[in-house]
């Protein structure tokens, strides 16, 4: 039962690859918006903040989809960055990084916007009074504060990012070593007559992954009470 | 000197004040909802005038017919707040090199200690203000906005949300503060008594106008506290 195959592991490592690179190029991505959305009124606020809700509600086929269409070698936006970056994203690891990075925006966003906003503005006047200009404000008290809410909403994307499937096989399909997550593998091991207890090997390994990610973000979460109240 | 001709509306409230200090300490005594807080908070430029001129030392911080409104940052004014305002994040130490940080001033060992002393605040250095008393919270507050070096202090109630006892605990330090640190102050307060101990001059604020200006004898003879 615990024999993990090569195919197997190399599913796993892609898996925690994506979701790696997926968070940390989202995150401050999602600090940027989170920060808008709590801190300031401007026009298409709505509008920003439904865009950002959407993979949540859309069905991940169609987000991916959309993604294909876009960044596909011959979307508009594909094809510009093959050209002028040499960056592929359609059939290759970074394309399920993207999709896997969309998919898990608005569980990033979400837990960062509420901790921003749960920071006291009067500690940002005080430190504006003692010469600190917005960005120093931002670094030095919004963002220290907010912290424990930033790394929560890293935990909680890093895990939806891990088992994302419908958008990820849309978009980059399935091919092993290069698209196969442990989400596509398992969906492959489903299919295949003697795939029974391989595909278990990974369902409870993706059950351990993601119960401990939840785990980690209670943690930070209350972190952030701790934090707010000074002890 | 510290120049103040302002007028702000907020809501169904004005505030029009008019008046010129070069005390060393000017109070500004009226009652709660008088419009004192607006006035410090547009000193300090938190506020902006609807239409006004603030200077200090001849130099505009606002002045709306030229468009002039210098940002909160940039004004090099200090603020003691009544609920301090402690960074919840940094222990005491931090909170006061805050300002010197910002501002990327060199480190003055001089003026620390003789902050840090004038204040007693040696025996807290390394505690989170979570683990402070309201007393000291101030103290720090008061600690944090002078070693910004600020060339005005404001000061809203500092011990508004003091007990008794407290408040004595602090006025022989703002006393200190006044005699021996050489900044200027704008002192809130609707306490006559601490007006009497501190201010040198007095804007008697009612309802968002200033009715009389003066030394402590424009200050009712007898308030209920």
């Amino acid at each position: 039962m615990f024999d993990i195959s090569p195919t197997e592991w190399t599913a796993i490592l892609l898996s925690l690859r994506v979701a790696t690179v997926a968070t940390l190029v989202a995150t401050p991505i999602a600090i940027a918006v989170a920060w808008l959305l709590a801190r300031r009124e401007f026009w298409g606020k709505a509008l920003l903040d439904a865009v950002i809700h959407l993979p949540l509600v859309l069905p991940p086929v169609v987000t991916g989809y959309l993604l294909l269409l876009t960044f596909g070698r011959r979307g508009a936006v594909g094809a510009w960055l093959a050209e002028h970056l040499g960056l592929v994203f359609a059939f290759r690891w970074t394309g399920a990084a993207l999709a896997c990075g969309i998919m898990s925006f608005p569980l990033l966003v979400r837990p960062i916007r509420l901790s921003i906003e749960a920071v006291d503005r009067r500690l940002e006047q005080a430190a504006a009074t003692l010469g600190a200009a917005p960005w120093q404000v931002f670094l030095t008290v919004t963002l220290p504060l907010a912290l424990s809410g930033v790394l929560a909403g890293m935990v909680l994307g890093f895990a939806k990012a891990l088992g994302e499937f419908g958008a990820t096989i849309t978009f980059v399909s399935n091919i092993p070593g290069e698209t196969q997550t442990i989400s596509s593998a398992i969906y492959s091991l489903i299919q295949t007559p003697s795939g029974d207890t391989a595909a278990l090997r990974l369902v409870v390994i993706s059950v351990l992954i993601s119960a401990a990610a939840l785990v980690a973000s209670e943690w930070f979460s209350r972190r952030a009470l701790q934090r707010l109240h000074g002890s | 000197m510290l120049r103040v001709d302002v007028a702000k509306q907020l809501g169904e409230f004005s505030v029009e004040a008019t008046f010129a200090s070069e005390g060393r300490v000017t109070g500004l005594f009226g009652a709660s909802g008088a419009g004192k807080t607006s006035l410090i908070n547009m000193i300090a430029g938190l506020l902006r005038p609807d239409r006004g001129v603030i200077a200090i030392d001849g130099e505009k911080l606002d002045d709306t017919s030229a468009r002039i409104h210098v940002a909160v940052y940039r004004r090099r004014i200090g603020y003691v707040f009544q609920d301090s305002r402690l960074f919840p994040h940094l222990d005491v130490h931090d909170n006061l090199d805050y300002g010197r940080r910002m501002n990327r001033l060199a480190e003055d060992a001089a003026q620390w200690r003789r902050v840090t002393e004038l204040l007693d605040l040696g025996e807290l250095l390394n505690r989170r203000p979570g683990k402070l008393s309201g007393g000291e919270r101030q103290r720090v507050a008061l600690g944090r906005a002078l070693l910004s070096q600020p060339r005005l202090l404001l000061m809203d109630e500092p011990l508004g949300s003091l007990d008794e006892q407290r408040k004595e605990e602090i006025l022989p330090y703002l006393v200190r503060l006044r005699d021996e640190a050489g900044i200027p102050m704008v002192y809130v307060s609707h306490d006559p008594s601490e007006m009497r101990k501190l201010a040198t001059q007095i804007a008697i604020i009612k309802r968002g106008r200033v009715t009389a200006f003066g030394g402590i004898e424009v200050l009712p003879a007898h308030t209920p506290a």
